[in-house]
């Protein structure tokens, strides 16, 4: 139970309630509100995972978001696994169990390491500059090797178990960050009448008024932030949510914030996500995110026990642990005082080493009057100790800061760096905002806004509280005053806090003289200052261009402690200002998110909708196997014992041309076209003439592009004079709803035509073979379906035992056919009596399998021809292109192009053995023996095992076309290794001249 | 994601809407004799601009309207959207 750098009282932490977790095999203890990370570090572990490139032993930099180092693999009490987690943001909870990464075989002896010895080899650019050659050997040996060495963590192999939701929500004022500036301003703007959220990506809410020494009116600064949390609670108006990171700024004000709802709950319920996706789409954002320190830079400045002075002190103040006994203050600022009087009033006795030459500030007095030891001038040049710090090497600074004057060697077990703070401009600048330097903090801040966003407190480079809490308050009140037009006014608290004086810009400290030590820029990304250096010299200018050539930044933490020290860093070696150096973009997502979250809901059969018709349930209880078609589930075929798809395909279809078989056509697209110009409109949208079909006759028609390629097919049918019904493919459906009322609305809104989809409205038996005749007799008995009354292409209305139907007289499969249309909610009425009767004339039901089956062989076409290559010549469907009138895309019929007889047209393929199926796909050539590439003639666009003749026959698009018949042929399919010899026949294998569908 | 006022229904998320292109491009009228380079422009050729551009969107999961968006392109800012008979 033994928690050596756990302080007695200090901390936000339950000291009730022990939790025992496991971090690389060892069990450990802490206390619930710990962080994986303040839970190590009170066990006295800092040692948490080797570094990307160099596998250098690596500790804990900061307390947040911002940790470069501690990212783990966690493996919780599902068996389920996540890798890149930052031990500062997991929440200690009961049997968490988590292990360093990127090392191998433990995380104190690591293999990797040697990479370190021989660290002179990996200079920026080593692997573009050493894999280039031979080209071979990339692929067979380099980057495997490299791929290993360079793990982050390991990918989970099993499904996400969890689940994941979104949001969506609106409101007038989201304030991302709960410090005092973000508090200040929901408290204003909600007072006003505004609709606010106020989101904290941390547990608990207050940001730095959790481990600042400030009092605001009379409380201390964290209990102001409890009871104004309290009353934003209350408030109707006012979403308050904390685990919650707003990580990306979109387009029009559209924000996305990741919620945790999960992990930090012992016995989470069955039903509570995981986490939980915001959009969030808000009239104003203010940008309340804080700021973050920097560290200063020197030799080996990346060994554990070596983090920001924030950091150790949040780590005191918020969790009471002591990030070591023997500390070191390294800082060119004030702010680190308020960690060293930290671990002074704990009873430790820290070394301040201020690279200024004097400060006056009240924190600095307040230091000397608790008789804290501090050396002005003073640096720390380089740090020792393999897997702890242990000692360092200080020294006072020359004048020009260029060497030492003297150095000496101090133990400690900790060294708490602070290089001034920087700004989160991630929000602002993902929104758009150009951020502008601001010399007086060496950082960048947000300038212009673009959109609706307002950024406050020290993200803004304001790092008084005094300033924040007005900013907050006044800017609450503006901008909700703007959004509900309400004129309640607040006014901020006094407060209280300790003064601070200017920084030195200095924070890179030189070598010791002789020495060429590793001093670490970029931490997650293994970048030195000599990195940089040298991507200068070789004559990178770009920041963007030294970013990608050294890795600055690129890693998982984007840079969040780097990107200023490298900035820096680039501007002192090309001797520029850093406004001139410029920044690289920040994009979303601030934080990396997982890929569960962004998916939500949509997996597995979420994907995307199932669309099903009326009669689903019955095709499923008669053992259907589906096929989707587009979002529509459809019978491929209906299995019957140990039947293979290609047996029930051929018993379907061969029932078919015997007998009679009933298919499921609802998903066929169905248009109602109704005003008095709607033949007029047909006329103009198919190829063909439509002014003169009969009341009550139907035609097929073929529709094209206004680039001449053919857009898709179907039959429509005139109801009355001004009223329509038109089908489309299942596939087209959609966008012919839109091509036709974009025609409508757009070209030509004279026209009175209104177009309505329903699809969904009927559902649709198609019956067809000999039998259905017979079987039309027995469903409509008081209707004369004779060849005469009812012929090729009719339509009657009539009711189905007391349900209204409509009768088309088509054929797709071109057998003697009939489809009959019910409302949806009698589908599968109609459908049990199709069977019902249909008995006694062997009627089977056929899926799309069969269909397809059907069509081939009949040479009708479908998605597999009509595939946006084809014009109506190349399927022999030139004769319904009308030459008295206009219509979509005839004009484009006279490119050159599309004139050329020897275009690739539609023909009839079989095998010449009469067996061997053809591949869809394959390509037809001359000579199957030709060196490769072989010239192709054409290919298989559909293939089928032909019921009529009992053997293999395919639809193919071949050059020259029907000139061709007769031709022998290869058709090669390398995919399934088959050269199969063939001979070209007409398109239309079975019952030419269509005398059946006539019968 | 773009928010965008539909004439008819108010301001909706984009994933709301399909976008249809260039706004100002006019279908000559049906029979009309034409040049091969006029209908070639219409057909295929289209203006990319980088910055103020009316387009058209539809709004498919809603009313189902074309309508005319007057659009940034780099900045995504809208001006203004109307109907197809509005100026
Ligand atoms: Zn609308």
């Amino acid at each position: 139970m033994m928690q050596k750098y756990r302080l007695d009282k200090k901390g936000y932490i339950n000291r009730k309630k022990i939790i025992s977790f496991k971090f690389n095999g060892k069990k450990y203890f802490g206390y619930e509100g710990d962080t994986l990370a303040s839970a190590l570090l009170a066990n006295g572990i800092h040692l948490v995972g080797r570094s990307f490139k160099y596998h250098r032993p690596r500790g804990f930099i900061g307390a947040g978001v911002d940790e470069p180092n501690a990212k783990v693999q966690l493996y919780n009490k599902e068996a389920k696994n996540e890798p890149n987690v930052l031990a500062t943001e997991v929440e200690l909870v009961e049997g968490l169990t988590a292990k360093s990464q990127n090392c191998w075989p433990s995380v104190s002896f690591d293999f990797g390491a040697i990479n370190n010895l021989f660290s002179k080899f990996f200079p920026a650019g080593f692997y573009y500059k050493t894999f280039m050659w031979p080209k071979n050997f990339w692929y067979r040996i380099y980057e495997p090797i490299i791929r290993k060495a360079a793990g982050l963590g390991v990918a989970p192999l099993k499904p996400d178990p969890d689940r994941y939701e979104h949001k969506f929500e609106y409101c007038d004022v989201l304030v991302a960050g709960s410090g005092p500036a973000g508090i200040s301003t929901a408290l204003a703007a909600a007072k006003n009448g505004a609709k606010v959220i106020l989101a904290e990506e941390k547990p608990r809410f207050g940001g730095s008024l959790l481990s600042d020494e400030v009092t605001i009116g009379n409380k201390n600064g964290k209990d102001w932030a409890d009871e104004s949390i309290s009353q934003l609670k209350s408030m109707p108006n006012v979403i308050v949510k904390n685990r919650s990171q707003v990580f990306g700024y979109y387009d029009h004000n559209m924000m996305v914030m990741i919620e945790k709802t999960k992990d930090h709950l012992e016995n989470p319920t069955k039903f509570i996500p995981r986490q939980r996706l915001w959009y969030i789409r808000a009239k104003e954002v203010v940008i309340s995110t804080g700021s973050i320190e920097r560290p200063l830079v020197f030799a080996n400045n990346d060994r554990p026990g070596i983090m920001l002075a924030s950091a150790a002190k949040e780590y005191m103040k918020v969790y009471g642990v002591l990030v070591g006994k023997k500390p070191i203050i390294f800082t060119n600022n004030d702010s680190a005082y308020d960690c060293a009087i930290e671990f002074k009033k704990n009873g430790i006795d820290p070394l301040v080493l201020d690279i200024r030459k004097n400060s006056d500030s009240s924190i600095v007095k307040e230091a000397k009057n608790l008789n804290i030891k501090i050396k002005f001038s003073h640096g720390v040049a380089n740090s020792k100790g393999h897997l702890r710090v242990n000692l360092a090497t200080i020294g006072k600074l020359n004048n020009s800061k260029s060497s030492y004057e003297n150095l000496e060697n101090v133990s400690c077990d900790c060294i708490c760096v602070s290089g001034n703070w920087t700004p989160t401009v991630h929000l602002s600048s993902q929104s758009g905002n150009k951020l502008k330097f601001n010399d007086k903090i060496d950082a960048f801040i947000p300038n212009q806004s673009r959109q609706n966003e307002t950024t406050i407190g020290s993200a803004s480079g304001a790092f008084t509280l005094k300033k924040s809490l007005e900013d907050g308050f006044s800017k609450g009140y503006e901008i909700s005053k703007k959004i509900t037009g309400k004129d309640t006014k607040s006014s901020p608290p006094t407060s209280n806090e300790r003064s601070s004086e200017e920084h030195d810009k200095f924070w890179c400290m030189p070598l010791p003289k002789g020495k060429h030590y590793k001093r670490f820029v970029d931490f997650q990304n293994d970048v030195a200052v000599s990195d940089i250096e040298l991507a200068v010299r070789e004559g990178f200018r770009s920041i963007e261009h030294v970013k990608r050539y050294t890795t600055l930044g690129m890693a998982t933490d984007q840079g969040k402690t780097s990107n200023l020290n490298g900035l820096q860093l680039v501007s002192n070696v090309e001797k520029k200002i850093v406004p001139e150096v410029g920044h690289t973009t920040f994009r979303p997502p601030y934080n990396p998110v997982t890929i569960g979250a962004i998916v939500g809901r949509e997996v597995g059969k979420n994907y995307r909708p199932t669309r099903k018709s009326p009669m689903h349930s019955w095709h499923e209880k008669n053992n259907a196997v589906f096929v989707d078609a587009g979002l529509w589930l459809r019978p491929r075929y209906y299995k019957q014992s140990n039947e293979t798809l290609s047996d029930a395909a051929i018993r379907e279809a061969t029932n078919v041309r015997n007998n009679v078989g009933v298919c499921d056509v609802t998903s066929l697209g169905k248009i109602d076209i109704k005003g008095a110009d709607s033949a007029e409109f047909l006329n103009r949208v198919y190829t063909n003439a439509w002014m003169k079909l009969p009341v009550g006759k139907s035609r097929y028609g073929v529709m094209l592009r206004e680039d001449g390629i053919v857009f898709d097919d179907g039959t429509t049918t005139r109801i009355s004079e001004n009223h329509f019904h038109m089908t489309t493919t299942t596939a087209q459906a959609v966008n012919i709803l839109a091509h036709l009322e974009y025609y409508l609305q757009v070209v030509w809104p004279e026209l009175d035509v209104n177009v309505l989809s329903t699809t969904e409205q009927w559902a649709g038996a198609a019956i067809a073979g000999p039998n259905s005749r017979d079987l039309m007799g027995k469903l409509f008995p008081s209707l004369d379906v004779s060849n005469e009354a009812l012929p090729f292409m009719g339509f009657k209305e009539e009711d189905l035992f007391g349900v209204p139907a409509r009768i088309f007289r088509i054929s797709f499969s071109g057998e003697l056919a009939y489809e009959i249309n019910v409302e949806s909610g009698y589908g599968i009425f109609m459908w049990e009596k199709i069977m019902e009767l249909g008995k006694e004339m062997n009627i089977e039901p056929y899926g799309t399998e069969a269909l397809s089956t059907l069509r081939i062989e009949m040479g009708h076409v479908a998605g597999s021809e009509i595939d946006g290559r084809v014009i109506s010549s190349d399927l022999s469907l030139e004769g319904m292109l009308s030459k008295k009138k206009d219509f979509i895309g005839k004009r484009s019929l006279n490119r050159e192009a599309f004139l050329d007889p020897d275009r690739e047209k539609i023909v009839g393929v079989i095998p010449l053995d009469r067996k061997t199926m053809i591949p869809e796909g394959s390509h037809l050539v001359k000579d199957n023996k030709s060196s490769l590439p072989n010239p192709k003639l054409g290919h298989i666009s559909a293939s089928c095992w032909s019921v009529e003749y009992n053997n293999p026959f395919s639809l193919a698009i071949l050059k020259e076309g029907k000139k061709r018949i007769g031709e022998k042929l290869y058709a090669l399919s390398p995919l399934k290794n088959k050269s199969i010899p063939v001979e070209i026949v007409s398109s239309h294998y079975v019952d030419p001249k269509g005398e059946r569908v006539r019968s | 994601m773009l928010e965008i006022k539909c004439p008819y229904c108010g301001k909706r998320s984009q994933n709301e809407f399909s976008y249809g292109g260039d706004a100002s491009v006019k279908r000559p009228a049906l029979e009309k004799e034409i040049s091969d380079k006029e209908w070639d422009d219409f057909v295929y050729f289209r203006k990319n601009p980088r910055g103020k551009h009316l387009e058209l969107w539809h709004h498919v999961s809603g009313c189902r309207q074309w309508f005319k968006v007057s659009r940034d392109t780099t900045t995504h800012e809208i001006y203004k959207t109307s109907k197809i008979n509005e100026e």
